[in-house]
């Protein structure tokens, strides 16, 4: 079975990327089972089909789609994934941001695509909790990649506050 | 200047760990060349020409003289024992070993230094004013908000893959001397009526192949709210701005593709979600950064010392140099000093390790420890005593470092062109050290006055061509060298991007078309006019008619076309 990294340990994990293959369209694509993550054109046609459906509910968001396609669903969902098409392409950062700043996402958020090491720390910071590491790499390795740095300056989603305002409390402390 | 406590130690140590472990990686055959590219350029690390080339930041232009001496040391360990200040505040070395540079920058962690990111798609070294915290127009110094950005911009989770590079510079004073409009984004220092400080906010200039000035996007910004708001204009950059051609993915192209009212508009709305949030930043913590940048223990002077005085009547080689080299400070008795680095024969912004040497000696002797590097790519001196200058005067000329030209036309701001840059069509520095050649008569300079001239090897613009009263731009032409001229940019409060004035150059021609440009200025001036007033006065005809005459143009040049590893640059 497929390997994650999820909440900083690898684990086996079975759940399908859907993509749309050349000629399919969201309305008329088979939906194979379940656990399986759909492209947000397939979810947001096929709705109220797919809930009766499956059991547990997961959406792939692309770089260039937004958080707010899912608003009305995120209680709904148990995983949104955040495509990486490139690992250069940044904009997956601020999606997952949106996704548990703004619309409190409680569940698992996803990083797929070209995932990398070298990407795990700013990713874990900006509130995704699941790699699905590239499949050529050592996924073991790159664990390492989730404590590059002990401490950071900016409030992000695993850190309430800025450094500053800590700094503030440590020195009156 | 700042300091860094245990936690920026750690977290700069952090950061050399983890490039040490990439390049390990990379050699190990586990991280590809292109894996790589995007990660080193964060480091500073680019490959060249003649191979790697690192760049050092050099946060807001400051360094302390132990800095300094640390650069010396390692251009004299791992380069050529020469250095090169960039138009960004930074330091570049040429000719450092691939496999050497995680050692350099476990050297620079043990001064606070580091390449944190120098290049690449990200936040840049934050520039501001060379005479920050001294000069006498300036109403609050801009280095505390300088150097809270730059701990915001440290590995910025969200912001660390942006479409394109983002620069950020940041103004105090009644004069910009940090060219702000030509920045991603531009931020003035000003204060509103209730005496609250805050910023003007510039959004969207650059330069590069598309040269834009940026546009006023907020006229107050509380500064609490800094933080907050960069947020929110970096968020819509990171998700809305191009990514599918790196020639319009500047932040410039998607303000202007939407237009600052909707751009503003846009920026609001994300704004109203952040605002008030943990990233407002109390003032407090203003307090704390400010107390890093205290004035130092200057001495209650008489705002002219005598022997200073005399000395000025005697001596009319240091007086040309006080005329040029020497800036008004708002300490009574104190001035400060630019060591050009814009000698004959010298590529503009190169530095010995011996001159660094010098520099550090001088900044310790005469200036508290420390010194700043300007983006006209000169070394500045922020505190000396009017009664030391003759000396600092004589020390500097002994290192050649004091040719009193700031200012001036052969105070050129120049980039390494094709002499080093993989990505130049043509080379730059023999065009400057051709137009130094031709101008090196003092008397001549100081009569001709003040006057940019800014020369850039291609459209990347990283001598700031676009906004020098003479600008110089390589172009490619059949595979030889030839130059582009534009006249009229400045920096500055009126800042402009110059105009073309028509069909390129060859390089031999450029150091006579200089001369006759200079010479038509010289015969329409009134003698209290600058190049650039005459210029506005009788505009670009004149000009231009002198310097194609006797030449016959008819080929424009083809202006780029160098591609390769411009997407990292
Ligand atoms: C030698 C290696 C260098 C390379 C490969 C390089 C590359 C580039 C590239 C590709 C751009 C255009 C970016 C864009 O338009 O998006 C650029 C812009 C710039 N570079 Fe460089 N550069 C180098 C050295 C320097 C040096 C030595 C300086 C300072 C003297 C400098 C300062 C700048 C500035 C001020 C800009 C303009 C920023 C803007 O477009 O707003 N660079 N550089
Ligand atoms: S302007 Fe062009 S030639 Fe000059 S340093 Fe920049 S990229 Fe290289």
């Amino acid at each position: 079975m497929p390997r994650i990294i999820k909440h900083d340990r690898v684990v086996e994990d079975d759940w399908q990327v859907l993509t749309l293959a050349a000629g399919e369209t969201p309305a008329t694509v088979t939906l194979p089972a379940d656990p399986v993550l759909l492209p947000l054109p397939v979810w947001l046609a096929r709705r109220t089909e797919i809930s009766s459906l499956y059991r547990t509910l997961g959406v792939w968001l692309d770089s260039h789609e937004g958080p707010e396609a899912l608003a009305d669903d995120i209680d709904r969902l148990s995983i949104i994934a955040v495509n990486f098409p490139k690992f250069t392409d940044g904009r997956g950062y601020s999606i997952a941001r949106l996704l548990r700043e703004r619309y409190h996402f409680q569940g698992e958020i996803r990083a797929i695509g070209d995932v990398l090491q070298d990407q795990l720390f700013f990713m874990r910071r900006c509130g995704i909790d699941a790699y699905a590491l590239r499949a050529d790499k050592d996924i073991e390795k790159a664990l390492a990649g989730l404590s590059v740095f002990s401490e950071t300056y900016q409030a992000a989603v695993d850190q309430s506050e800025p450094l500053f305002l800590r700094r503030r409390t440590e020195a009156s402390a | 200047m700042y300091r860094y406590d245990n936690t920026d130690q750690q977290i700069i140590n952090e950061r050399v760990a983890q490039y040490r472990d990439q390049i390990g990686r990379h050699l190990a055959g586990e991280l590809s060349v292109d894996e790589l590219r995007p990660l080193r350029l964060q480091n500073g690390l680019y490959i060249q020409r003649h191979g790697p080339m690192l760049r050092i930041a050099i946060p807001y232009g400051m360094l302390s003289a132990a800095q300094l001496r640390k650069l010396a040391e390692i251009s004299r360990r791992y380069d050529r024992a020469v250095g090169h200040f960039t138009t960004r505040q930074n330091m570049q070395l040429n000719w450092p070993q691939f496999e050497e540079t995680p050692d350099i920058l476990a050297e620079l962690a043990s001064v606070q230094m580091h390449a944190v990111q120098t290049s690449g798609n990200c936040v840049r070294n934050i520039t501001t004013d060379h005479f920050a915290g001294v000069a006498p127009d300036e109403w609050t110094d801009p280095r505390p908000y300088c150097e809270l950005l730059r701990q915001w911009s440290t590995f910025h989770p969200e912001f660390a893959f942006l479409p394109r590079k983002f620069k950020i510079a940041v103004n105090a004073a009644a004069e910009d001397r940090a060219v702000i409009r030509a920045h991603d984004i531009g931020l003035d220092l000003v204060g509103n009526e209730q005496g609250e400080i805050g910023f003007r906010v510039f959004v969207g200039g650059g330069l590069g192949r598309t040269p834009i000035l940026g546009k006023l996007i907020r006229e107050f910004l509380p500064r609490r709210h800094l933080l907050s708001y960069l947020d929110a204009i970096l968020r819509l950059y990171n998700r809305y701005g191009r990514r599918d051609n790196m020639y319009k993915a500047r932040i410039k192209i998607l303000v202007q593709a939407l237009g600052i009212d909707e751009f503003g508009r846009q920026v609001e709305a994300e704004w109203s979600q952040l605002r008030d949030g943990p990233t407002t930043v109390p003032d407090v913590e203003f307090a704390r950064l400010g107390g890093h940048f205290a004035p130092p223990p200057r001495a209650t002077l008489p705002a002219e010392d005598a022997a200073h005085a005399a000395r000025l009547r005697n001596d009319p080689a240091f007086a040309n140099w006080v005329k040029r080299c020497v800036h008004p400070h708002k300490t009574p008795g104190y001035a400060a000093v630019t060591l050009s680095l814009k000698a004959l024969g010298v590529a503009p912004g190169d530095i010995s390790d011996v001159q660094m040497i010098a520099v550090a000696e001088l900044a310790e002797r005469f200036s508290f420890g420390e010194l700043r590097v300007s983006h006209e790519q000169n070394v500045v001196l922020a505190d000396v005593r009017q009664s030391d200058l003759h000396e600092v005067w004589l020390i500097a000329r002994r290192h050649r470092l004091a040719t009193a030209n700031i200012g001036l036309l052969t105070d050129m701001i120049c980039c390494p062109g094709g002499d080093l840059c993989a990505l130049a069509n043509a080379r730059s520095v023999p065009i400057a050290a051709a137009i130094h050649e031709k101008f090196d008569d003092l008397d001549y300079l100081h009569d001709i006055g003040d006057i940019s001239l800014n020369i850039s090897g291609c459209m990347n613009s990283c001598g700031h061509h676009h906004v020098a009263n003479i600008g110089i731009l390589g172009v490619d032409k059949n595979d030889e060298e030839w130059y582009q001229i534009s006249i009229g940019g400045q920096q500055g409060n009126a800042a402009t991007i110059g105009k073309v004035i028509g069909p390129s150059f060859y390089a031999q021609e450029i150091p006579q078309v200089i001369e006759a440009l200079i010479g038509v200025y010289l015969e329409h001036r009134t003698p209290s006019e600058r190049f650039i007033d005459t210029l506005q006065r009788i505009g670009i005809e004149p000009f231009k008619a002198r310097a194609y005459a006797g030449r016959d143009r008819r080929r424009t040049a083809k202006v780029d076309n160098r591609e390769e590893e411009v997407i990292n640059a």
